[in-house]
């Protein structure tokens, strides 16, 4: 066999876990990110669902863009970028952000973990080198680097994740609280471990450069043996982050600088994301659209729902009345939640009919033939699944 | 003397959600118990530090979605999480893994049979339209075939409408399975003896029929017509064990005003002027309450704790004659670590499912035959599951244990009543079973539970150890449970209705039988109906 691939220019990159993530892909499902070969499940998405919410699990999060953000002024360049106040995040703190243009729409969103006074390092789902370049206009000390294929991320989620972590020996983890990130020898090389996560369950992100993501994922496997340890793709992922209320760009939001048609890009406040968004803070991206839209209120809403019956409402059309008589929105992102045991889904509304009555309407297809049906839903607040442990410090045993 | 609404007597899962039910229509409700744990079958003790047993019902598939989404269950704790990986054991090496993957499930059953492979198709597809038919029915009550009252008539049409829908050769089918036994309807689909035996597996579950008995057909589709979130056939565990589901509700009941007092056995149903009135404790307390409502199999609420002179005509012979047989025992085992089972590969999710220690039809037959006998089988049928291999609460880290369900094991014996040590030998060939499938079993034992049907009784109150409160068959099912004419809860004292497995739909962690007779009693008492509906109607 010849040793040049004629289309290795077309193949997915590999992420560092790849050896081991593909030897436990018997399924053979994988689908891509950002030029990653990643999986969309291993053995069964359910099954892995099951291990976020039961045991634990890992997520490949290298092909997450990552970004160092360093010198005097990576700090003023932040809080001009995003909506939060960047001042107020400590070290060794991490906040989740979103970014907007100048007429207050979502750009992507990811989180900031400040390392030092004037290090950060931004995580976001979509690549942002050109929109971070722009925003860097007018800051001389600032450089901005590309670290997404240097820094190997593994997402390590579930309630067992603190205890295998206490295994590995990384004592004092169980004292990180929530978006806190603390610092470990590791085989001669510096783990930095996050409590972040995209589970709304307990959880932690484990970084370490890329040459040495094998030997962490042996050790974390070794450890994480006895509880039940398994690595899980986007879909239950997609399951978890939808019980955890969480949004994803694609899905509950279209990126603003990918949009085409006007205004089916999202503003913070549409997302119901206004606490990220700090108007008290100096001039920021977007920040004269968003004082508008927020003393005349967001056009539109993205809503929990609580749907009956347990026909999950994917795609469905939103009307405030069982006859269909008037469309008020459309469903985002829907599934029948095992945890919960509801029929979950988020929801773009039109304002005005938010508080009124929430009528889905759900196509199922039943051994090929299309049945419908109009399903009441209930707007809530709360996320669907919120367990004491994902906030507790330190977290219970299991 | 306290006076309530309701008593409920018996703390098992279907006592407590009758109880939330009646307590979220606005009753004063209390919930008596004789042991000083709640949850009858549905229980997690912790015998041997650091191990938690699910110490009888061990598995969940039946429990209504509906029930648990309206009684808030996961804000209350519980948490179902399915398994896969099933194995059946054949004789001598022979292995029949049950994956997930359909395609993965398709190459298995190849390996044994590509005709079975091809069958298993017809096969699914038929089961699931029985299952449909019968699981339309859970959270409904029963029509009675004697009356013309317009809601028993309305309820008949509903079902037959359902039952014609099937078209006429499928109902041609429907009927002559509900009298067939497991081996015989599957050798209408199957030619490989490991596929039959493992697929006859469920027919014999605790119930006193054997694979080649008619009437076990139906009992295979009472264990398979369940689901976790959907998935029918599923079957899950219950993070915490199956006491979890008991405490969940347990929760919802409190939560809604409800009372529970354990240590509180219940000595006789108090019945004035032909009406329950309340009951007599034991040590001689007295309650008082417009209804009493018995979560107690039908044998033991008639003849145990009812005075036979407060009873009509008939009623204690039929109470007496209930069919109610023991056939089944639990060996409950602490572990060291993972059994290694032989001719199975090293494989992360086959090892840690379910097992089945079938061996043939035959050897599940000879099992059955040495029950009939009133002796326990040396190579009785035994279904496992390590339910530490998925719940990391209940066992230490690295450590396990294995829940084994044995079928068959008499209730009486024919050389005399149970003993300690007889009891002890019939859990020593259970473990010298597992140990022949896997070597070294015995060195990781740490503790061990054995359950006779004489502990079941004893300790549960379940008559016999019958773990569905009562045979499932035809003459004991849906207008004929627990008896033809008070099959909607309603018993034949006024004010006195019953809530557990006895009642319809019959045995299982459903929680069905608990809400079907918190409708009816609120129908009686002229409240508003707390309970759901259920929401599989349209699957």
């Amino acid at each position: 066999m010849a040793n040049t691939d004629p289309y290795a220019g077309e193949r997915l990159k590999l992420s560092p876990f790849h050896p081991r993530q593909a030897e436990l892909n018997i399924r053979d499902s994988w689908a891509a990110w950002n030029g990653y070969k990643f999986a969309n499940y291993y053995y069964d998405a359910e099954y892995e669902y099951f291990c976020i919410r039961n045991q634990c699990g890992t997520y490949d999060i290298c092909p997450m863009q990552k970004y160092e953000i360093k010198g005097p002024d990576a700090e003023a360049m932040l809080n001009r970028m995003v909506t939060r106040d960047v001042k107020k995040i400590g070290i060794n703190r991490v906040a989740y952000t979103v970014w907007c243009t100048e007429e207050g729409r979502v750009v992507d969103d990811g989180t900031i973990f400040r390392l030092a006074d004037d290090r950060f390092m931004l995580t976001a789902g979509s690549p942002n080198v050109a929109w971070l370049r722009q925003c860097c206009y007018g800051f001389d000390d600032v450089t901005v680097t590309d670290i997404t294929d240097e820094l190997a991320g593994l997402s390590f989620q579930g309630p067992m994740s603190c205890t295998v972590l206490r295994t590995m020996g990384f004592d004092g983890i169980e004292e990180a609280k929530p978006f806190d990130i603390r610092h470990f020898p590791f085989r001669g090389q510096t783990l930095m471990i996050s409590r972040t996560g995209f589970t709304g369950d307990l959880g932690y992100e484990l970084w370490i450069p890329r040459q040495h993501a094998l030997e962490l994922w042996d050790a974390l496997y070794a450890a994480g043996e006895d509880f039940g340890i398994q690595p899980y793709g986007e879909a239950a992922t997609n399951m978890a982050r939808l019980e955890a209320g969480f949004i994803m760009p694609g899905m509950d939001f279209n990126e603003a600088l990918q949009t085409v048609h006007y205004q089916h890009d999202q503003t913070p406040y549409e997302l119901q994301l206004g606490w990220l968004v700090d108007l008290k803070k100096a001039h920021f991206n977007g920040r004269l659209a968003l004082v508008e839209e927020k003393s005349r209120g967001p056009a539109w809403k993205l809503v929990k729902l609580d749907i009956e019956g347990n026909w999950p409402a994917e795609g469905a059309i939103m009307y405030n009345n069982e006859r269909c008589s008037r469309e008020i929105g459309y469903v985002t992102s829907a599934m029948w939640s095992p945890a919960a045991k509801a029929n979950i889904a988020l929801a773009m509304i039109r304002s005005e009919y938010v508080e009124g009555e929430l009528w889905a309407e759900i196509y199922k297809a039943k051994e090929l033939r299309q049945y419908r049906r109009m399903a009441r839903c209930k707007s809530q607040t709360r996320p669907f699944w919120t367990p004491p442990r994902a906030r507790a410090t330190p977290p219970p045993a299991y | 003397m306290s006076r309530y609404d309701a008593i409920v007597i018996g703390a098992g899962h279907n006592g407590l959600t009758n109880a939330a039910y009646l307590a979220r229509a606005g009753l004063s409700v209390v919930v008596l118990e004789k042991n000083d744990y709640i949850g009858g079958a549905a229980v997690s003790r912790e015998l041997h530090k650091g191990w938690t047993y699910s110490n009888c019902s061990y598995v969940c598939s039946m429990m209504r979605q509906a029930i648990h989404r309206d009684l808030d269950l996961s804000r209350h704790g519980l948490i179902l999480v399915p398994y896969l990986g099933t194995v059946t054991f054949g004789d001598g090496d022979k292995r029949l893994m049950a994956y997930h993957d359909e395609q993965a499930a398709l190459l298995e059953l190849k390996r044994h049979s590509p005709h079975d492979a091809d069958a298993m198709r017809r096969f699914q597809a038929d089961l699931t339209r029985y299952s449909q038919l019968i699981r339309k029915t859970l959270m409904r009550t029963p029509p009675d075939p004697a009356s013309l009252r317009p809601r028993d008539v309305r309820e008949f049409l509903f079902l037959a409408r359902k039952f014609w829908g099937l078209g006429e050769k499928e109902i041609y089918e429907y009927v002559r399975f509900f009298t067939m036994s497991a081996a015989d309807f599957l050798e209408d689909y199957f030619e490989n003896d490991l596929v039959k035996a493992a697929m006859a597996s469920p027919g014999i579950i605790g119930t006193a029929l054997g694979v080649y008995s008619p009437g076990s057909a139906y009992i295979l589709l009472h264990h398979v017509m369940g689901d976790v979130d959907g998935s029918i056939g599923a079957w899950g565990l219950a993070r915490g064990g199956m006491g979890a589901i008991s405490q969940a509700i347990a929760g919802a009941l409190r939560e809604a005003g409800g009372e529970i007092r354990t240590e509180a056995p219940v000595q006789r149903v108090l019945v004035e002027n032909g009406q329950a009135s309340g009951v007599v404790l034991e040590n001689g307390d007295e309650l008082r309450a417009r209804i009493v409502v018995s979560n107690l199999d039908a044998k033991r609420t008639f003849t145990r704790i009812m005075d036979k002179s407060d009873l009509p005509d008939g009623i204690y012979d039929k109470a007496a004659n209930f069919k109610i047989r023991g056939s089944s025992g639990k060996v409950n085992i602490a572990l060291s670590g993972l059994p290694k089972f032989t001719h199975l590969p090293d494989n992360r999710y086959v090892n840690r499912g379910g097992q089945g220690f079938a061996g043939s039809l035959e050897t599940m037959e000879r099992a059955y035959d040495c029950w009939k006998r009133g002796r326990w089988s040396d190579d009785p049928f035994i279904e496992s599951v390590i339910p530490s291999a998925w719940d990391p609460t209940v066992a230490p880290a690295g450590c396990h244990w294995m829940s084994n369900f044995i079928q068959y094991c008499p209730p009486q014996l024919a050389d005399g009543p149970w003993t300690p040590e007889k009891r002890d030998a019939f859990g020593q060939t259970v473990i010298d079973k597992l140990e022949r499938y896997a070597p070294g079993f015995k060195d990781l034992i740490v503790h061990t539970e054995v359950r006779t049907p004489h502990e079941i009784e004893n300790e549960i109150g379940l008559t016999e150890g019958n773990i569905f409160q009562g045979e499932l068959t035809i003459d004991q099912l849906f207008f004929n449970r627990p008896f033809p004419g008070y099959a909607q809860y309603r018993m034949p004292v006024k004010n006195l209705y019953m809530c557990g497995s006895s009642t319809h739909p019959g045995g299982g962690v459903s929680a069905t039988c608990g809400a079907n007779a918190a409708r009816e009693i609120l129908k009686d008492l002229k409240r508003p109906n707390t309970v759901p509906e259920d929401d599989f109607y349209d699957e």
